[in-house]
């Protein structure tokens, strides 16, 4: 007798795999799609090809926003990394208060970015913000933050004496460069992003710090009591011990922390401008700038389209990169 | 000595976390009218000239000194002014400094937009998700952890390689499919697609696939059916993964930002967080009632971590120890 086909399982199945189906796979399919064309709100357009991604390499402003997100992310992955494991041995370490000084670190990962960006705005203000305020109170000039467009290199050099656009004058020249291409590139971040980057750690940070304590936890006490034995300092015990057994951690918090500082938008639409991206466009980062183009004026969706595909093409490269590495770190 | 550096670096560290907490709810009670005055400092402390005549004290602001005698304005205590270029003996002004809490200013940002409307909205969308979420994630779950079917593998891992799709990627293309299926500015949009999550269903499954066979099989020997199992074995045995699901769904939803200010338009729609995120653009230069309005908006949240802390740590812990 020939058994009967079993539906019971994708009956199981069904309800989250039609919302899956619809708002998910679809919509990802469409935007290969949709970047080959030139829709708007409005409703679709013709084929044009590989027209939006030539157009984006042609787009000075994609190029910024690009440079203003690796800026983001060379700052933020390292030293969230580094921090939170720090603040994750000294916590491993104590027993008194642990789980007070867990939850201290672990508030801001459950507030909402919104009302963080709009407090840090405040804290970054000129006049009535928390940060001049104890600036000045430490006896230095207060300092524009948020609203200051010049890079951290040129500000801190400037500081030092030394004229740091003179320099960039003399090298364009030399180079045939334009100006404000390598200001851009030799300034570093703006202030106004280095702001964006202290958020995004302030923010990150317990979240990293968590998932480091559970790595931790991980390790067995054995391999400390035989290296305290064999008389291996308490540093020689992490570079030796603790660094090598919390590399898939450290992995993990490497891939998740490049993911999210990728998309970074919140922040940006809440704390900068206007006009949002400001000043001088040095803190505008890739998400935004497609929002912009697609929900701004030009409402060009489909372009909107195509860059999310390359910032995907980015976190996936990397992604794959990283997970490559691992297997080659690994014993 | 070694425990007290770490506790030492620990508090400084600590200190650095918490203190945009501690300022916005300092900054929040303020009156407007001192932080302007620069007095952005931590205390809300007010400092003020006073001037006393037949036993009553007036606020009063100096204005130009002459010898002796100052001229003034008086201010009545609504701060309206009575009288202008009054002439006064200057020994007669004494400085005031008063501790003065200004909670008005949490009913002023509360009432100045309907911030009650975006709070029942944000309540109604994140249970509706959470909700949906935990139906259809342990039927899904309950399917791919113990259920033989062809397909299986291929779907389940379909899914898996989805969630690493970044929003921005599937957010243009989702506007497009329920612009044309009508559900811009309506609730649907901010429900519906979020009612099934991937990670959930991975979740679910690896707790699901750790209850033993025996258990099924003695199930099975009983008569109970495929959804009774689930009901009566699968699910009680799996409280704790599903209120880490709940909690991972609520944090999520009740966080969510630019979906809900891309998907709606409308104010009567707007959830929490997009309704914050427009009114710290109309009073912007209201310093304090921004400050009070973040303070009411991620109260909520802050009460269920202290409440639920070592739950939603350790929820959050395990999510990255799936290796």
């Amino acid at each position: 007798m020939k058994k009967k086909f079993d539906f019971g399982p994708y009956l199981y199945i069904l309800p989250a795999a039609i919302i899956i189906i619809v708002f998910r796979l679809i919509p990802i399919i469409l935007s290969f799609i949709v970047s080959f064309y030139d829709w708007t709100i409005t409703g679709p357009g013709k084929f044009i090809g590989f027209e939006n991604y030539i157009m984006m390499f042609h787009d000075g402003e994609f190029w910024q926003s690009m440079l203003n997100t690796f800026y983001l992310v060379i700052f933020v992955v390292p030293i969230s990394l580094v921090l939170s494991l720090v603040f994750a041995n000294f916590l491993n370490g104590i027993e008194k208060l642990k789980s007070l000084f867990r939850s201290i670190y672990f508030i801001p990962t459950v507030t909402s970015m919104v009302a963080i960006s709009i407090v840090w705005k405040i804290i970054f203000n000129q006049q009535t913000g928390l940060a001049n305020f104890f600036l000045t109170k430490i006896g230095f000039d207060s300092m524009g933050w948020l609203a200051e467009s010049r890079g951290v290199t040129d500000i801190f050099l400037s500081n030092l004496g030394i004229n740091f656009s003179g320099f960039v004058q003399t090298l364009s020249s030399g180079i045939g460069m334009s100006y404000n291409t390598l200001y851009l590139l030799l300034g570093g971040p703006s202030l106004a992003l280095f702001c964006i980057i202290i958020v995004t750690i302030w923010k990150g940070l317990g979240y990293n710090t968590i998932i480091y304590l559970a790595g931790l936890q991980n390790i067995p006490k054995v391999y400390y009591e035989a290296a305290d034995i064999d008389g291996a300092g308490k540093i020689r015990q992490f570079f030796k011990i603790t660094w090598q057994m919390i590399s898939p951690t450290t992995f993990y918090v490497l891939m998740m922390t490049t993911i999210v500082t990728f998309q970074v938008f919140s922040q940006i639409y809440l704390m900068t401008g206007p006009p949002v991206g400001g000043p001088l466009g040095t803190t505008k980062v890739i998400v935004y700038f497609l929002f912009d183009k697609g929900f701004g004026e030009s409402n060009n969706l489909s372009y909107a389209s195509a860059i999310a595909l390359v910032l995907f093409g980015i976190i996936l490269t990397l992604t794959l990169f990283q997970k490559r590495l691992e297997k080659k770190v690994h014993y | 000595m070694k425990k007290s550096i770490s506790y030492i670096i620990l508090s400084v560290c600590g200190l650095f976390m918490i203190i945009p907490f501690i300022w916005m709810i300092t900054t929040s009670v303020k009156s407007q009218l001192e932080v302007n005055k620069g007095n952005v400092g931590f205390l809300p402390i007010e400092q003020y000239s006073t001037y006393e005549e037949d036993g009553i004290i007036y606020r009063i602001t100096p204005v130009k000194v002459d010898g002796d005698s100052t001229y003034i304005h008086i201010f009545d205590e609504n701060m309206n002014r009575i009288r202008s270029y009054e002439k006064v003996a200057t020994s007669n002004i004494v400085e005031k400094k008063e501790f003065k809490l200004h909670f008005e200013n949490y009913k002023e940002a509360f009432t100045k937009v309907p911030f009650k409307r975006y709070f029942i909205n944000t309540l109604f969308v994140s249970f509706s998700v959470v909700f949906g979420v935990l139906i259809t994630g342990s039927l899904a779950a309950y399917a791919f952890a113990t259920m033989r079917f062809k397909g299986r593998d291929f779907i389940f891992y379909l899914f898996i390689s989805m969630m690493m799709v970044p929003q921005p990627v599937y957010l243009i293309p989702s506007y497009v499919l329920l612009n044309h299926m009508g559900w811009i500015d309506t609730y649907n949009a901010l429900i519906i697609p979020w009612i099934a999550n991937i990670f959930t269903i991975f979740l679910l499954r690896q707790q699901f696939k750790t209850i033993p066979d025996e258990l099924f099989d003695a199930a099975r020997i009983d008569g109970c059916g495929r959804f009774r199992t689930l009901w009566t074995l699968v699910l009680p045995l799996s409280k704790s993964v599903i209120v880490t699901a709940a909690i991972f769904g609520f944090i999520g939803s009740w966080n969510s930002f630019m979906w809900p200010l891309i998907m709606t338009d409308s104010p009567g729609l707007r959830v929490l967080q997009v309704g914050l995120s427009y009114f710290s653009q109309e009073a912007s230069a209201q310093t304090s009632l921004l400050m009070a309005a973040s303070t009411f908006s991620i109260l909520p949240l802050v009460i269920l971590f202290l409440f639920a802390q070592k739950q939603i740590i350790a929820s959050f812990a395990s999510s990255g120890l799936k290796g």
